[in-house]
């Protein structure tokens, strides 16, 4: 076929119209949810003391971190789905959730404390948190790299690692209302350990699944 | 330079809002720009440059399938680049050079560059005789008969929507055989 025999067969398809990548992201992202949460359920549950929990400013203190971290990671990957953008100017936000997490560490110094400070780093769930939120991530990510091939990323290991760290901030949203560990020490130990690795899952698949 | 890639911007946005013939001044525009930067490209990669007529049709396919990415408020050309840039660096891979390539390659081209000897692409027409029979019939009616959505839809007794739908999905699968080569 000429070249301008191409370009005369896609002006003639120019009224057809995509859907934004955004939705794209979304639908697929909800698909995948029940699945993560059928894992939640079936795995580990809610806490059962979670009344009394949600009283304690650093049991929410974790969601406010995973959502920040979830919502920060979806906006940048919209941003890195279309081909001229980089981080530059976006990265800022996954500051967010750090900040989040350094408050509540001062926070905690700050009060008077039952047990000490490696105790409450190391808590009871540390090997519970590292597989479990990979876990839950996973078909999280799989969605979020599906719905990203819709966009057209030129930068697809830096785009994975973002849908990694978003599944990671959706499946740590899920395990936080399970684990009794919420000293901010613990969460920005385990829970960063774990969104790493979903962080550098995604950016091993990136290349592989976003291309264009 | 900058006039040009204004009348693009303006071209893609009345593209955009419907003009269909807005979109094939464009694509016929930026097609000279694009075959140069692929022949600067295989040249300093080793590779004939004569070769690049298939690398502006992988380019051109995916200008058109991922338009969806523009921001109607942002200048095309960088845009344009970025993708170009993303399929020729591929293409080259492809044929087994890492080279780097800068996006001033393409904003340098001067729009007098002499036309060159260049083989035919190839690639493209050869996915096409893999297409399912509706995609393919459709997609060669309108390339090379140079029929109408309208006429196309006559001569295979379909309705024009269904036309319409065969034509995207041909240029979508084969941009996606394309890629799995």
């Amino acid at each position: 076929m000429e070249t301008d025999q191409l370009i005369r067969t896609l002006a003639a398809d120019n009224a057809h119209r995509a859907r934004p990548v955004g939705s794209v992201l979304a639908l697929s992202l909800l698909l995948a949810a029940p699945v993560s949460i059928a894992i939640f359920v079936a795995e580990l549950g809610v806490r059962p003391d979670v009344m009394t929990a949600m009283r304690n400013p650093f049991f929410d203190l974790k969601f406010a971190v995973t959502l920040a971290l979830a919502i920060s990671a979806i906006a940048i990957s919209l941003h890195l789905s279309r081909p001229e953008a980089s981080l530059r100017g976006w990265a800022w936000l996954l500051l967010i959730p750090i900040g989040l997490l350094v408050a509540g560490i001062g926070g905690e110094m700050m009060m008077p404390q039952r047990a000490p400070m490696m105790t409450r780093l190391i808590g009871r769930n540390a090997w519970n948190c590292l597989t479990s939120i990979p876990l839950m991530a996973l078909p999280l990510l799989v969605a979020a790299l599906l719905g990203l091939r819709h966009g057209a990323p030129t930068r697809p290991a830096v785009a994975g690692a973002i849908a990694g760290l978003l599944s990671a901030g959706l499946a740590a949203t899920l395990y936080a209302s399970h684990c009794t560990d919420d000293s901010p020490l613990f969460v920005a130990t385990w829970y960063t350990i774990a969104a790493a690795l979903v962080a550098a899952i995604g950016a091993l698949a990136g290349p592989r699944m976003l291309r264009f | 330079m900058r006039e040009r890639e204004d009348e693009w911007t303006g071209l893609m946005r009345s593209a955009i809002s419907g003009d269909d013939a807005a979109y094939h001044r464009l694509l016929r525009a930026v097609t000279p720009v694009l075959r140069a930067a692929a022949r600067r490209g295989l040249t300093r990669a080793g590779q004939p440059a004569d070769q690049s007529e298939d690398i502006v049709q992988d380019i051109l396919l995916a200008v058109h399938l991922k338009r969806h990415t523009w921001d109607a408020s942002a200048p095309f050309a960088p845009w344009l680049f970025a993708i170009a840039r993303n399929k020729l660096i591929d293409a080259l891979r492809r044929r087994g050079r890492r080279v780097f390539v800068n996006i001033d390659d393409f904003a340098e081209t001067l729009p007098g560059e002499p036309a060159a000897e260049t083989v035919p692409a190839g690639e493209v027409e050869a996915q096409l005789q893999s297409l399912p029979a509706r995609q393919r019939d459709v997609l060669q009616s309108i390339a090379v008969d140079s029929a109408s959505i309208q006429d196309t839809a006559k001569k295979f007794a379909m309705s024009e929507g269904a036309v319409r739908v065969a034509l995207h999905r041909g240029l979508a699968s084969l941009t996606a055989r394309l890629r799995g080569k």
